[in-house]
């Protein structure tokens, strides 16, 4: 792989003389007739180049998402360029840090790529597009309201003079950026709300090496893992007289709590680390199972003072004035994300005392700060190169322990880079999991059916406390473990969501949509008061939803498309669900069949997604399928179980994806309102299972309250 | 040493007789197209021809491929995209990307054997594992390209 070093490095020299905006860059261009082509940068976000090129710099990851695309196309949109000639590329967290974190936030999660910058790289966009305005009205000496700009082109109305973007960059470049700039209205949008074809695609289908475990360069070798099998353990022993016999082998790294083999090829790397002898320390760890963990989860559940999530009426007095009480218990394993792309970092410890490195990262601020933490050295003097993340999914944001060991590996090797890469049986059992949870839910219906209370007890462990150990929770509640009972939109006039922290020993962590067990926990508990009522599930959730409520628009929609209360084919059957959440609604209906032998078959998934906007609707829809896949894995057959301080599966033999057969038809529907700005990420997870799960009672009559289904007997019963 | 002919070009590689065919292509070959997953012939990500059947390159030793003609995705189309390649674009179907290189390479063995195939034929044959969630658009490509039309599209703008 040739990485854009040189001219990265001659980026970083000309920030450095220029010290701010308006910098012009000399790219080495491979033409012999344009020997040398200077690009301007008109701001942080934007780079012209003299033949109208545009290059895009985005400040978030991109894990197959597409907001690489979609941000590109809200700056562009703005600037009013020409979209065949823009290009994007990532925005270097070393220069993010030397100009004051000019691309504000890096971090890529929670759905927030695109809502939580759209408005400041629109703002770019606009801004820059001015600025080339007034550049090619000054040129022309004539007023910039004489003036207009599209596709790449300025006109001067009254004499028809044209400049091209390319030809005013140098000169806008060094005017001063505009206060205030006014947005386009998205009902105006040519660029952005288009399903424009993704910019990532051409050299992610040529194989082209963009991800982190294609980094290749001169004398670099190559690094396997083995940390402690017991989470928070340690290494006793280590006996490497025989892997370091082997072909190829170069060093045994001992850290703490890993050791690494460093050789010429990753498959001897990793044939010598089994022959690396290691004694761990369990770290009192060792004893610890399911057993323990649900014994954990239950006393938390017995709790009696336990801080509260939310807290409306007095369910105590409306349950007993109730005229039917359900209660129901639910429950969910903890989960690896399981990337298809292992974590991996290459780290270069240079003579010149500069730390390169090149990563799968979902935010490139973290990882400068925990190669920081780890090198000792300061900020200025690291460079992350971010590379395509093979899947992210949460697990290569908040942890970042692949960055740390492979800048680690990268102390013991000075002047050498190291690319560290972790087999699929250690990204297995070192993930940092979903958590697990056993939730109990209590609801009192008066005589006419409806209910006057919830009270909900949440026995899970904190993300937030995981990362941050010192972390201070408002109200001792960390929200992505009450979420959809915190803020559930259902008017029910008594709630109490009570939150039992419990924190064991095995790590937990952001696994797509965090907390979205509860939306099952919930959503499945609402269907079983429909039954427990004999009412109609789309018609009970909309009796509960407030006039206005964007919930109840969501709703209607994927009734009705999927044609809700229609026959079937004779075996198939429906369930729904609704959640809101990362700023965005969405509901759905899932058509499922379950066979004699009790195996569930999910034929088609129907759902309705308000994210306010939509910027790239054929990504959005794309991310619509990738949550039924991601959550199909989690509903038919993954777990992690615990014993003796580890966890047991290993590969996907034990940890199985759905295979393309199992792909049910995803229709999705994009009913943006318009006035907010939701994520895409993630939302449509959140009704997957619930959704599938009211299916299965419709089809069985039995109730699903714990995940996976392989778990589950679905067998009919004998027929009567 | 192992003579290998790798897509069209005889290359010579010093390596232990049971290292996997994937390491020596990506990590001696410097061919890294073609990806590790899991190592043990679950996920397909490293997926690539040898004398044209669909192979995944983490479990064959590189004894067991001399002198077999290996194409990766680096040399499936010398000149320009292959037609599989350009259905991908077509229909958008990656996400992260990371294991569509061994989707290509088995869709190409897959349509060389069935110019036309059915669900059933695309369901055995496509076992590679994607965890963004492809699977529909990687049907679509295929059917697209099963009826000769792998550059009609119309759903982009």
């Amino acid at each position: 792989m040739t990485i854009a070093v040189s001219r990265r490095a001659f980026l970083k020299a000309s920030t450095a003389v220029g010290g701010g905006l308006a910098l012009q860059f000399r790219f080495p261009v491979p033409s012999a007739a344009a020997a040398e082509s200077i690009a301007t940068e008109v701001n942080a976000w934007i780079v012209i180049h003299p033949d109208d090129r545009v290059t895009i710099r985005i400040a978030r990851s991109e894990m197959g998402q597409g907001s690489y695309t979609a941000l590109a196309q809200l700056v562009a949109e703005e600037l009013d360029c020409d979209w065949a000639k823009v290009s994007a590329e990532f925005a270097s967290p070393n220069e993010h840090i030397r100009r004051n974190r000019i691309w504000g936030s890096m971090s890529t999660g929670g759905s927030q790529g695109i809502r939580s910058s759209q408005d400041y790289v629109r703002k770019a966009g606009a801004s820059a597009r001015e600025m080339l305005i007034a550049a090619a009205a000054a040129q022309w000496k004539v007023g910039t309201d004489q003036c207009s700009a599209a596709g790449g082109i300025i006109s001067h109305r009254p004499t028809g003079r044209r400049l091209r973007y390319g030809e005013v960059a140098a000169a806008a470049a060094k005017l001063t950026p505009p206060q205030d700039v006014k947005l386009r209205d998205p009902s105006q949008w040519k660029i952005a709300g288009q399903p424009l074809h993704r910019l990532d695609i051409p050299d992610k289908v040529r194989g082209k090496p963009v991800f982190a475990v294609d980094v290749a360069l001169p004398r670099m070798l190559h690094a396997a893992i083995a940390q402690c099998p017991v989470f928070g353990g340690n290494v006793a022993r280590v006996e490497d007289g025989d892997a370091l016999a082997m072909r190829g082998i170069k060093k045994v790294v001992r850290e703490p709590d890993f050791v690494a083999v460093v050789a010429d090829n990753w498959w001897r790397a990793n044939q010598a680390l089994k022959k690396v002898k290691i004694e761990w320390d369990a770290a009192g760890n060792g004893q610890a199972d399911n057993q323990s963990i649900e014994a954990m989860l239950r006393a938390g559940l017995a709790d009696s003072d336990l801080p509260k999530a939310r807290k409306i009426g007095d369910t105590q007095a409306a349950f007993s004035a109730a005229a039917k009480v359900v209660e129901a218990e639910y429950r969910s394993p903890y989960l690896n994300h399981a990337t298809m792309e292992p974590q991996t970092c290459t780290a270069w410890l240079k003579p010149d005392g500069f730390l390169e490195i090149w990563t799968s990262t979902q935010n490139g601020e973290a990882s400068m700060a925990a190669a920081a933490q780890v090198s000792g050295l300061p900020l200025e003097k690291i460079e992350v190169h971010k590379m395509m993340l093979g899947g992210g999914f949460g697990r290569r944001g908040a942890p970042q322990d692949f960055v740390r060991q492979g800048v680690a590996i990268a102390k013991a090797m000075p002047g050498v880079p190291v690319k560290l890469m972790w087999s699929r049986e250690e990204d297995m059992q070192h993930g940092f999991y979903r958590p697990a949870s056993i939730v109990r839910i209590k609801a009192g219906l008066d005589a006419q059916n409806r209910i006057t209370a919830m009270h909900t007890t949440i026995a899970c462990p904190s993300i937030v406390k995981t990362f941050s150990p010192n972390a201070a929770l408002k109200d001792s509640i960390d929200g992505s473990a009450v979420r959809s009972f915190s803020d559930m939109p259902y008017t029910v006039a008594n709630q109490q969501v009570d939150y039992a922290m419990r924190n064991g020993h095995v790590p937990v962590g952001y696994w797509r949509a965090p907390g979205q067990q509860n939306a099952f926990y919930r959503e499945c508990f609402i269907d079983e008061l429909a039954a427990a009522t004999g009412k109609d599930p789309v018609q009970f959730r909309l009796s509960m939803l407030k006039d206005g409520d964007k919930n109840r628009g969501v709703l209607e929609a994927v009734a009705k498309t999927a044609g809700w209360g229609t026959p079937l084919p004779a075996g198939v059957h429906r369930g729904i669900a609704l959640a809101d959440g990362f700023g965005t609604y969405s509901a759905m209906v899932a058509e499922v069949s379950v066979n004699e032998a009790g195996e569930v078959k999910v034929h088609r998934v129907v759902v309705a997604i308000d994210s306010g906007y939509v910027v790239n609707p054929d990504t959005c829809r794309a991310q619509a399928e990738s949550n039924v896949v991601y959550g199909l894995g989690s509903i038919l057959y993954q777990e992690n179980n615990v014993k003796d301080g580890r966890v047991l599966e290993s590969n996907f033999h034990d940890f199985r994806l759905p295979r393309i057969n199992e792909m049910p038809k995803v229709e999705t529907l994009l009913v943006p309102t318009g006035g907010f700005w939701g994520g895409n990420g993630e939302p449509a997870i959140l009704t997957l299972a619930p959704a599938v799960c009211n299916a299965i009672f419709a089809a069985t009559g039995k109730r699903v309250r714990a995940l996976p289904l392989k778990n589950q007997d679905l067998r009919r019963a004998a027929p009567v | 040493m192992f003579k290998l002919n790798v897509n069209g070009r005889d290359r010579n590689v010093d390596v232990e007789a049971e290292m996997p065919l994937l390491w020596v292509l990506r990590d001696e070959l410097s061919l890294h197209g073609t990806k590790y997953g899991c190592g043990v012939a679950l996920c397909g990500a490293c997926t690539v021809h040898v004398d044209g059947e669909p192979t995944r390159s983490c479990s064959v030793p590189v004894s067991a491929v001399a002198g077999k003609k290996i194409v990766t995705i680096e040399g499936l189309s010398p000149r320009g995209l292959h037609r599989v390649q350009q259905a991908w674009i077509d229909h958008e179907v990656p996400q992260c990307g990371y294991c569509q290189v061994g989707m290509i390479m088995s869709t190409t063995a897959l349509l060389t054997k069935h110019p036309h195939p059915s669900d059933d034929d695309i369901d055995a044959a496509m076992t590679n594992l994607c965890r963004c969630g492809t699977y529909a658009r990687v049907r679509a490509a295929i059917h697209a390209l099963g009826e000769g039309s792998s550059a009609a599209t119309t759903k982009k703008a």
